[in-house]
């Protein structure tokens, strides 16, 4: 059991690439930490940091009160699952979770053990003796997070260790996963591509770009309150709706200059009248496309007389220019072609400065 | 496969039975004159089945040789070409599998300058620089020796070339899950990269081992001795007496003798062979 701390972390390649610009992390003991990003942002150069398997420019890796920097990634007393779950192909399933025991020199009755509890724990029993190629993506998957727990480390690390699998395997070991480190209450940090995974396993939400971190929070409060831009279009989907104030709107609600607006999808309801609420925000669209999903309806709407206008913040995953979707509970959605009125009262807005960097809401 | 009809199959199975007759008559030709009496063959009197002499001139070859050009039996020529095809054939593979090891997963100053140096050798074989080879194994007193039968042919750069191409296929996670496991460099080649490199190893065998059996020019360079004459070079002496007639049946007794070694390690390792050739196990 330990705390993983990173202070002013820092990886520039050869070549003048940096690839983490100063990172400052704290992972309590037994805390789930997951680091979500856009592909390049980082946030697996900076878990094979703490693994050990990149060097540290600058800075500090501290795993239980030690740092880490020099020394070899086995004897970090850290344990990784890889993405391609990199199992010993040549190796049954059994020596693939007992190889790294034996190289410790572990006594051959407590390795026996170990194997057989965690082949227990995760219901790959009556696999031991087969090679990984007899397995399914799944069954491996298992021996991958089987070959981590044997070892009883310090801290879990995963680099995205279920991008591999189908969409509804994923979400039973995404559940799977995390009643693990609930039982074990080992620290575990994690890295993905996926919001919705993010959301749901992390105690720590930590939202990367660019070798930098966006937002440090809980899931629901960086749900709720995203600090950037960039977080408020990275995390959620649909993501949130986001408009640029002219300097005389942004007056009109206290600020200087330009700003951002953004709403989520789920904020907007449709209004009768054209009645704004006091302080809120009201769209006129013109339905492009519907979408139904069954319990709730998205409806694509291109605002007015903003056609010419260019992206917001330039941020992966933000929405075309213009556009805007209202999340509808149930199945009634206005016709294509229709014209609608979308408001969202003045306690749902989120009001970002112009470059997106700054969260003026509170 | 297309299945063909009628007329079409015939034709096509006469054409490949054909290609076998071809292939095979010299050589049945070969084992017939091997079990006949001398005399018959000088004559041009050769049956073309089988003749009574088969375990005579068997028993004479193995273990007497010819009467004159030789004078070594068979038996010690081929446990010459034995020693030195597998010492070719084992050593490249060992010497190969390391430096190939040494190239793709060491940081090192002047790899690359390295894996060059061992690429353009493959521009050098043997009968290119055969005087200065010579002059070496000469200055080292290999020659006679089983050393300087071997060792000349060992150093060459294909067998570490197809070692580089396979380890780089090998996934980085599998070296890092090792370090995590606590595998050094030697553990990691020792229970990873070793195991998984077996049915190369065995193809490699296969090609290495046929093409040490099958050297010709050099062991006739470096040996002087009858005692460490090899097959290849026994052969074409049995050949050329100068006063007295040709022991064909003793000659073509050596040729079947000479083509079983090949054929028993190409039917041993077929199954391996094929696998290393065409399948990548990871």
């Amino acid at each position: 059991m330990a705390s993983v701390t990173l202070r002013n972390v820092r990886k520039t390649y050869p070549g003048g690439i940096e690839a983490i610009k100063g990172i400052d992390l704290h992972v309590g003991d037994g805390q789930f930490c997951v680091l979500v990003g856009p592909s390049g942002c980082g946030k697996s150069t900076l878990l094979r940091m703490v693994a050990g398997l990149e060097t540290v420019t600058s800075g500090e890796v501290d795993i239980g009160g030690r740092v880490v920097n020099t020394i070899e990634p086995a004897d970090r007393d850290i344990a990784m699952v890889f993405q391609n779950y990199a199992l010993y192909p040549h190796m049954t399933v059994y020596n693939n979770m007992a190889y790294g025991l034996r190289n410790r020199g572990m006594p051959k009755p407590e390795i026996d053990t170990r194997v057989r509890e965690a082949a227990e724990i995760l219901e790959i029993g009556p696999m031991l003796e087969r090679k990984p190629r007899q397995l399914s993506g799944g069954q491996r998957q298992r021996v991958a997070m089987g070959r981590a727990i044997v070892r009883q480390p310090k801290v879990f690390l995963f680099d995205e260790p279920l991008s591999n699998l189908d969409a509804k395997l994923r979400i039973a070991m995404r559940v799977e996963i995390r009643r693990l480190q609930r039982r074990l209450a080992t620290t575990a940090i994690y890295v993905t591509h996926d919001q919705l995974e993010a959301m749901t396993l992390a105690d720590i939400l930590v939202v990367m770009n660019r070798g930098e971190v966006e937002q440090i929070g809980n899931p629901l409060e960086v749900y709720e309150r995203p600090a950037t831009t960039f977080v408020a279009s990275f995390i959620g989907a649909p993501p949130m709706n986001l408009t640029s104030l002219s300097p005389v709107e942004a007056a009109s609600r206290g600020l200087e200059g330009g700003a951002i607006l953004g709403v989520r999808p789920e904020d907007l309801t449709l209004a009768a009248d054209t009645e704004i609420p006091a302080g809120g925000a009201g769209y006129d669209l013109t339905v492009e496309a519907i979408e139904r999903v069954g319990a709730e309806t998205f409806v694509y709407g291109a605002r007015t007389g903003t056609q010419d206008a260019g992206p917001v913040s330039n941020n992966p995953g933000e929405l075309p220019p213009g556009q805007i979707i209202v999340r509808l509970p149930g199945q009634a959605a206005p016709a294509v072609g229709s014209m609608i009125r979308a408001v969202a009262p003045a306690a749902k807005l989120h009001l970002f400065s112009a470059d997106g960097r700054r969260r003026f809401s509170p | 496969m297309v299945e063909r009809e009628g007329i079409r199959r015939y034709v096509a199975h006469a054409i490949l039975w054909i290609g076998i007759a071809i292939v095979a008559f010299p050589v049945y030709l070969a084992f017939v004159a091997s079990t006949q009496d001398n005399a018959a063959i000088a004559n041009g009197q050769m049956s073309l089945l089988p003749g009574a002499h088969f375990l005579e001139t068997y028993y004479r070859t193995v273990f007497v040789g010819t009467a004159g050009t030789t004078r070594e039996p068979v038996g010690m020529m081929m446990l010459n070409s034995l020693v030195m095809a597998m010492s070719i054939a084992l050593g490249k593979i060992a010497i190969s599998i390391l430096s190939a090891y040494a190239i793709v997963f060491f940081r090192f100053p002047l790899r690359m300058t390295m894996f060059w140096i061992i690429f353009v050798t493959l521009m050098l074989p043997v009968e290119v620089r055969i005087y200065p080879t010579y002059k070496i194994a000469a200055d080292l007193n290999l020659l006679d020796s089983y050393s300087g039968l071997a060792l000349p042919l060992i150093a060459s750069a294909t067998a570490t070339l197809l070692f580089r191409q396979f380890f780089m296929t090998v996934p980085d996670e599998l070296l890092e899950a090792s370090r995590i496991d606590g595998a050094g460099p030697f553990r990691f080649f020792k229970d990873t990269l070793l195991p998984l490199s077996r049915t190369n190893m065995a193809a490699l065998f296969v090609i290495l081992f046929i093409y040490g059996w099958n050297q010709y020019l050099w062991p006739l360079l470096i040996t002087t001795r009858d005692d460490m004459q090899t097959i290849q070079v026994g052969i074409r002496k049995m050949i050329t007496t100068s006063d007295a007639l040709t022991e064909w049946p003793i000659v073509m007794a050596t040729a079947i003798l000479a083509m079983l070694p090949p054929v028993a390690v190409v039917i041993l390792m077929q199954r391996l062979f094929v696998r290393g050739l065409v399948e990548t196990e990871k």
